[in-house]
């Protein structure tokens, strides 16, 4: 009796095996797409969405679907392979290294056109209530390193206060708000900020001579409470920073942008961030964002042209374009007419 | 033996302070145990109080009333937005320079127009005649409307010029704006106008993900469960089964993602952000805990009904089915619905398989891309317009009804059906 009990359980499950197999190959085939899929950085994301809804309310193609993956992850999946499986367009808020160019072409991935729309500011904004200070990005390195310079060796951190790097700034603890590491904005702001404040303390060249290491030590982050690492979500650290006064937040533009009610920003280097000095290369805290199509897949998906021609357009990224109204930086007159006609002709890549 | 009037030990004054100091001990327990709820229902009220707070406005949106022109030539050219600017200036004649206008066709949201569309295409009689139309107001509109957005601050650091607050004031003095129900909210899928984006999309996705899981691992789970608890026999083999079961019970969720990564999308070649994917993922991943759940209620029912239904000769399939799965059920559906309600809530395996995007088309069928509610909610947040803030707040409301209604659901269905020996 329980031999037979036991078979129809079995013949249960080999049914439902069955089922599932049925399921899973049907799926299979159905992979040739009508739909745009894009993936990849974080900050580009806002603004290859705002492409894509209105480029889905064109009504001649389906909206794109984009997929906030990371630069990184965005482009480990663009480069891994041509077929309807992998992505067409990979947003980058850096430019494509050429390592993952290679991985790109071992993968047959051979041509990619490049597209530069815009660019991101990074500033640290602090609450309304506050009274104004500038910063450089000297006095910020000092504040948020692991290890400062002194006396010729690097030591851990001693500065508490603002006014221990300088006496010209407030008699207030450092507290930054800012990313955590796993953000694209963090990576920005080790490089553009860190790094850079970094390289103008001469001396660190003296006392970390290995290049690598030096590298690693201006961006290495203090831990002891100095920077606070608070979470993806913006949006929170507006409220604290108006909430806190005394403390500093990490953001990019587009916060900015919408919370200048709230919110002030620092100088950095003796320039605010404007939309106008970020386009003259005069506000170094700037990174350019790029878009990767996949030039195989142009004409093999259906859209892929009118959607990066539609990206390309004055009233999408262009000065009074709607990608601005989002928070975009937009690029110089010039450049953008670049961007358009490397669109238009699908350029191919060039490192 | 004389009976002396000695005290009997249990009135001994040892006795009594002992005595009192049980008490005590009992006392200073409830105390504790009652301060521990107390905390626990602050901390809810707290949350719940911060939530509907910053979310109930969402439930409302901003629209303004116009006076349109269905011009024939462009509405047959599908050009609608010029009519509906038209419409505004001639409420504030006063702005005539091309700074002034701009700043007036910011008033209304970029979906606006297709209203219009929606209208004509209802009721093409409308061709040619003036309406008068309740429009969609920008979000930023929206959010002034609502006091979010203050104007006693120069106006360089308002998103909202003197020129717009002048052309509100006018029309809000007419009568001409209005706060409505938001229904977009509820019908529509995801938009980077948060005046245009509703969680809709992702409820469809939600969903379908949950079909998939539940048409999957309720099946696969009780009949698991049922076989593991009457059928097989106790052996090594069993024991490590068990063993593992209870293990990928505690497995982090993010580890179904990758699994569902490498096998659903790179060894079958399943497409992307479909909710066919998601489900086998979710379904992974309640399985334990429905064969866990289904264990212990058939360990609940005695023993002395499987004995009684043999006894009277009917075959162990017909003792289970019968009699053991009937009297189990309760016990099962209140571990399933649990299962349920936390693969709604989830959204760490649905990065790996890219359900975690931006889909504003609402999905039709299983292979259609599409996300899911918790997903939608941790964009949004994540979002930079002030108004998806609230919009936030709305979406986990929606998602905590639907959370409170499943485990309604599980308490009604145990109470209901629950048998006590």
């Amino acid at each position: 009796m329980t031999t037979r009990t036991l078979t129809l359980t079995v013949a249960a499950k080999v049914a439902l095996a069955v089922a599932m197999t049925a399921a899973l190959s049907g799926a299979a085939h159905a992979q040739s797409r009508d739909q745009i899929r894009a993936v990849g950085s974080s900050t580009v994301f806002p603004f290859t969405t705002a492409v894509a809804e209105a480029f889905g309310k064109g009504g001649k193609f389906k909206t794109p679907v984009i997929e906030s993956t990371g630069t990184g992850g965005g482009l480990k999946l663009f480069c891994a392979g041509v077929g309807p499986q992998h992505p067409d367009i990979a947003n980058a808020s850096r430019r494509i290294k050429t390592s993952e160019v290679e991985q790109c072409a071992a993968n047959g991935v051979t041509q990619i056109t490049e597209l530069k729309i815009g660019f991101d500011g990074i500033a640290l904004a602090y609450s309304k209530a506050a009274p104004h200070i500038d910063l450089t990005t000297e006095i910020l390195w000092k504040a948020l390193a692991k290890e400062v310079l002194v006396g010729g060796k690097m030591v851990a951190n001693p500065y508490k206060k603002w006014s221990d790097i300088d006496a010209k700034l407030p008699n207030k603890d450092i507290e930054v708000l800012g990313p955590p590491p796993t953000s694209g904005t963090r990576d920005t702001f080790n490089e553009l900020v860190m790094l850079e404040g970094c390289k103008k303390v001469k001396e660190v060249k003296d006392a970390v001579p290995d290049e690598k290491a030096r590298e690693k030590a201006c961006m290495t982050i203090r831990e002891d409470g100095g920077y606070v690492e608070a979470g993806e979500n913006d949006n929170l650290i507006v409220q604290k920073l108006t909430a806190n006064p005394d403390s500093f937040g990490v953001f990019g533009y587009s916060y900015i942008d919408q919370n200048r009610d709230k919110l002030q920003c620092a100088k950095m280097d003796g320039e605010e961030l404007t939309p106008e000095a970020v386009a003259a290369g005069k506000y170094e805290l700037a990174r350019p964002l790029y878009v990767y199509v996949k030039t195989a897949h142009a004409g093999v998906i259906p859209g892929i042209r009118e959607f990066i021609a539609d990206y390309t357009a004055e009233k999408a990224f262009g000065d009074d374009g709607y990608l601005a109204d989002k928070g975009l930086i937009p690029l110089p007159k010039a450049d953008r007419d670049a961007a358009r006609a490397a669109a238009a002709n699908l350029a191919p890549l060039q490192l | 033996m004389s009976v002396t009037a000695t005290k009997s030990r249990y009135q001994s004054a040892e006795f009594a302070d002992r005595l009192r100091r049980r008490y005590a001990a009992e006392r200073r327990f409830r105390l504790a145990g009652m301060a521990a709820v107390g905390i626990a229902s602050l901390m809810l009220v707290v949350l719940l109080g911060s939530i509907v707070g910053k979310g109930y406005t969402a439930f409302w949106q901003t629209q303004i009333r116009l006076e349109v022109t269905f011009d024939k030539a462009q509405v047959e050219e599908g050009n609608t937005m010029p009519l509906l600017r038209q419409a505004l200036y001639a409420v504030v004649p006063e702005v005539t320079d091309r700074a002034g206008r701009r700043s007036l066709n910011e008033l209304l949201s970029s979906g606006a127009p297709y209203q219009l569309e929606a209208m004509v295409k209802a009721n093409p009689a409308l061709v040619g005649t003036k309406q008068t139309v309740w429009v969609l107001a920008d979000d930023e509109v929206d959010q002034f409307m609502k006091g979010f957005i203050r104007r006693d601050v120069p106006e360089s650091e308002r998103r909202l010029n003197d020129i717009k607050i002048g052309a509100l004031d006018k029309l809000a003095a007419a009568g001409a704006v209005k706060s409505a129900f938001n229904t977009t909210l509820f019908t529509a899928g995801d938009s980077r106008e948060p005046e245009q984006a509703g969680i809709w999309g992702a409820i469809v996705g939600s969903f379908l993900t949950l079909t998939v899981t539940m048409l999957l691992s309720v099946p696969i789970g009780v009949a698991a469960a049922v076989y593991l608890e009457e059928f097989a026999p106790k052996n090594r083999w069993t024991d490590l089964i068990e063993v593992n079961i209870n293990n990928l019970a505690a497995v982090p969720s993010i580890i179904f993602g990758l699994l569902g990564l490498a096998v659903f999308l790179g060894f079958f070649g399943m497409p992307r952000s479909a909710p066919l994917v998601g489900g086998l993922v979710m379904a992974l991943m309640t399985l334990p805990v429905i064969i866990i759940a289904s264990r212990v209620a058939l360990k609940a029912v005695p023993p002395s009904i499987r004995e009684a239904a043999l006894g009277v000769g009917a075959s162990p399939l017909q003792t289970v089915a019968h009699h053991v799965l009937p009297l189990a059920m309760p016990g099962i559906l209140t571990g399933t619905i649990i299962g349920m309600a936390r693969a709604l809530g989830e959204t760490a395996p649905l990065l790996m398989i890219g359900m975690v995007a931006f889909i504003v088309d609402i999905p039709h069928g299983l292979t259609d891309s599409a996300t899911a509610l918790p997903v939608q909610i941790y964009m949004w947040a994540d979002s930079p317009e002030r108004a998806f803030t609230e919009r936030t707040s709305a979406a986990i409301l929606v998602l905590l009804a639907f959370l409170i209604l499943m485990n309604g659901l599980a308490v009604f269905l145990r109470k209901k059906f629950e048998r006590r020996w």
